[in-house]
């Protein structure tokens, strides 16, 4: 019964074919040579407003050296109605689209929406990331993105030393952004008063076309980070980064505009926004993670200042509670607040003079928000992944100290927004 | 045994200084999966994983359990009985097995346990009572295709010798696809590493096994591949003066010759490992040199 070893061929050879056979391919050439997807469908509907509805899939793959390389694919698409920067009246009011074409008319009491979003977005990035020498890491990429009437593209590296046996690891990033904006009906010049009249008479088209100044318009964006990760013990890890950023070039929004009104309150004219054309961010951020026991608590905090006197206050709790079954379940809480810009004002008076830059948008105004959800996570077997996530959104901007006049004190001006988020993530 | 009480079902997680141990109890041992990450969760969601694979395959392919794949296969023996792809593969894996061993290695010699009862004792069994089981041992015997098996009626099918080790690989083959973080999977002594540890630290590992008292567990290093391990000192039988082993030849039914009281093997796979471990105890004598010659790592104890 004993082998004559002479005549066999090398056992350890033979057992190498039959193994393969049986257990696949080896396990590391699985997880070094497949992809690993993530797919999410999200949708973000607000009672009456906008909704947009969000489908992404990204894909990472490493290779041999752990270089990463990741994709993603991002599609978005909006629909439904945003403020125009009006106030709202006792009356109904009549508003021309901001492409010229058309007249759309908003009830006595109601926050003037502007209804002609209908958008579809699609983005793309890429980014590879790598070592370098001995304790660094190498990441570069691109991002570029396409809608109707507006493109970005943007190019960023970061460099990442590790100290302190990989226990701290610094890094400075930058980042550069390119984005052009051509507006259905053009660039309306700033201060100028929105034409309302029918589009079909002969000589509208004359005069909403003096209110333009371009086609389009650009601005260039750059950032810089400076970042700072530190294991502090096998439970907990902290991160701290600063960010500066500045933006040049066209920064109004082209579709709001702001009510001249009179000493009764009374909408006389819609005039066309107008923002500086420079805006100097510095972000200040730090992020907690601490494993209990019983799970994870990942805590972040963010102040954020910039020149246009927006300062603005982040909080964030996450609590990840991994059940006996292999499940996990994460609350999460959000609280926003932010000043308003310097400029803004939700109307304007005739018997002011007109400053130089204004804009009456709610979202660079005195706001509060809060978001309260809950993801639920569950393995599938083999290497994958479902979570649902579901939240509460809630939007409340507040009375910047300006005195209503007339019709106004009986409007809402500060309208408060709920939104819902529901979003499936697959990931394989 | 049909009516085997099992434990139950659950999977611990401990501290310890570089992660997490999961412990768990199946196929009659206790399972221990070592996750070096700080990650609590991913730590929990790897052992999960490792256990539901682990008595997945218990349920399908222990032979004390009725409702298993394998018991059905006993059961109607001299029928077909449907074969899925992982039972086919694992068929495959036998067919050489048995091969390599020049029929050494069978996955039909369990029978034989109906003579043999290693308690210690001098109750040998008598040459007709091997005999007649004899009929009923032979791979050979046995005709299997990608999707059905026929035993010889009689016959049984004993995945024993193979189940544990191919748990270990299955779970290690999971595992490295959820996360790339390195860690141990430890099944009584049936074990494989994964992954490259944080300074290229190796992993320190005690054979526990009925075979060693305590202090003479060796203690292994390791930072690739699998370990098994094959023998059990405390089985045997005594009669005028001569110990029977309880590593039976499967041409004449009785006990090998002086093989070592258990044999520790390196292989990159824990099936492998496995295998061998068993092989070399089948050479009796020799088990050591023929390990040797066929430059496989080994730790034999006598």
């Amino acid at each position: 019964m004993q082998l004559t070893n002479k005549t066999k061929p090398h056992l350890k050879a033979l057992l190498t074919t039959a193994t393969c056979a049986l257990l696949g391919t080896s396990a590391q050439a699985a997880t070094e040579n497949s992809w690993e997807f993530d797919t999410a469908i999200m949708h973000y509907a607000e009672t009456d407003r906008v909704s947009a509805t969000e489908a992404i899939i990204a894909g990472e793959k490493t290779f041999d050296n752990d270089e990463v390389l990741n994709l993603k694919l991002t599609i978005d698409v909006l629909t439904g109605a945003s403020p125009s920067g009006a106030a709202a009246q006792t009356s109904p009011q009549t508003f021309t689209r901001p492409s010229g074409n058309g007249q759309y008319i908003v009830d006595a009491d109601t926050t003037p929406l502007d209804d002609t979003f209908h958008d579809t977005r699609v983005q793309l990035t890429g980014q590879w990331t790598q070592p370098l020498l001995e304790d660094y890491i190498v990441s570069l990429g691109g991002n570029f993105s396409k809608e109707y009437d507006y493109m970005s593209a943007s190019l960023n590296g970061n460099l990442a030393r590790d100290f302190n046996q990989k226990n701290t690891t610094l890094s400075v990033g930058m980042a550069y952004a390119y984005d052009v904006i051509e507006p259905e009906g053009g660039i309306p010049k700033p201060f100028s008063s929105m034409v309302i009249g029918n589009s079909d008479d002969l000589g509208f088209d004359e005069e909403f076309s003096q209110t333009r100044i371009a086609g389009d318009e650009t601005k260039t964006t750059l950032d810089l980070l400076f970042g700072l990760t530190q294991v502090i013990n096998r439970n907990m890890i902290v991160q701290f980064n600063y960010s500066y950023s500045t933006a040049d070039g066209y920064l109004t929004d082209p579709f709001k505009v702001i009510s001249l009104v009179n000493t009764n309150g009374e909408a006389q004219e819609y005039l066309y926004e107008n923002r500086p054309d420079k805006r100097t961010k510095h972000s200040f951020f730090g992020q907690a993670k601490y494993h209990f026991d019983s799970g994870i608590l990942d805590t972040s905090y963010r102040f954020m200042t910039d020149d246009w006197k927006i300062d603005s206050h982040t909080g964030e709790v996450r609590y990840l509670i991994p059940l006996d079954n292999g499940h996990y379940i994460e609350p999460h809480v959000r609280l926003y607040t932010q000043s308003a810009a310097e400029f803004y004002q939700p109307f304007i008076h005739q018997g002011q003079a007109l400053p130089n830059y204004v804009s009456s948008d709610y979202r660079i105004g005195e706001l509060d928000t809060y978001t309260i959800g809950l993801k639920y996570g569950l393995p599938m077997g083999k290497n994958s992944d479902l979570s649902f996530r579901l939240e509460y959104y809630h939007q409340a901007p507040k009375h910047n100290g300006t005195d209503e006049i007339g019709e106004l004190k009986n409007v809402q001006l500060y309208e408060e927004i709920d939104a819902i988020i529901a979003q499936v993530t697959y990931s394989f | 045994m049909s009516n085997v009480i099992k434990p139950k079902r659950i999977v611990k997680c401990e501290s310890r200084p570089q992660g997490f141990t999961l412990s768990f109890f199946a196929m009659a041992s206790q399972c221990e999966v070592l996750i070096d990450t700080p990650d609590k969760s991913l730590a929990i969601k790897m052992g999960n994983i490792a256990a539901y694979e682990t008595w997945r395959i218990e349920d399908k392919y222990s032979r004390y359990d009725s409702k298993s794949l394998c018991s059905k296969i006993n059961n109607n023996a001299g029928e077909q009985v449907d074969i899925d792809e992982e039972t086919y593969q694992l068929l495959n894996f036998a067919q050489h097995c048995y091969e390599m061993s020049e029929g050494a290695f069978d996955i039909t010699s369990g029978i034989l346990r109906k003579a043999w009862l290693f308690d210690g004792s001098d109750n040998l069994p008598t040459k007709e009572k091997v005999n007649h089981l004899l009929q009923y041992v032979g791979w050979d015997k046995v005709t299997f295709s990608s999707n059905q098996i026929r035993l010889k009626k009689g016959m049984e099918l004993d995945f024993g010798g193979l189940g544990k080790e191919y748990a270990v690989d299955r779970v290690v083959l999971l595992l490295s696809q959820v996360a790339d973080v390195p860690f141990l999977v430890n099944y009584g002594g049936d074990l494989a590493v994964y992954g490259k540890r944080k300074g290229n630290e190796h992993w320190q590992i005690g054979i526990e096994h009925p075979s060693f008292a305590a202090n003479r567990s060796p203690i292994i290093t390791l930072n690739a591949g699998a370990i098994a391990t094959s023998g059990d000192a405390n089985r045997f039988l005594f009669k005028d003066g001569h110990r029977y082993s309880h590593i039976l030849n499967v041409v004449t039914g009785w006990p090998v010759e002086n093989p070592p009281n258990s044999m520790t093997v390196a292989a990159p796979n824990c099936i492998q490992a496995g295998f061998l471990a068993t092989l070399s105890l089948l050479q009796g004598d020799n088990a050591e040199s023929f390990l040797k010659q066929q430059e496989i790592t080994h730790w034999a104890i006598r």
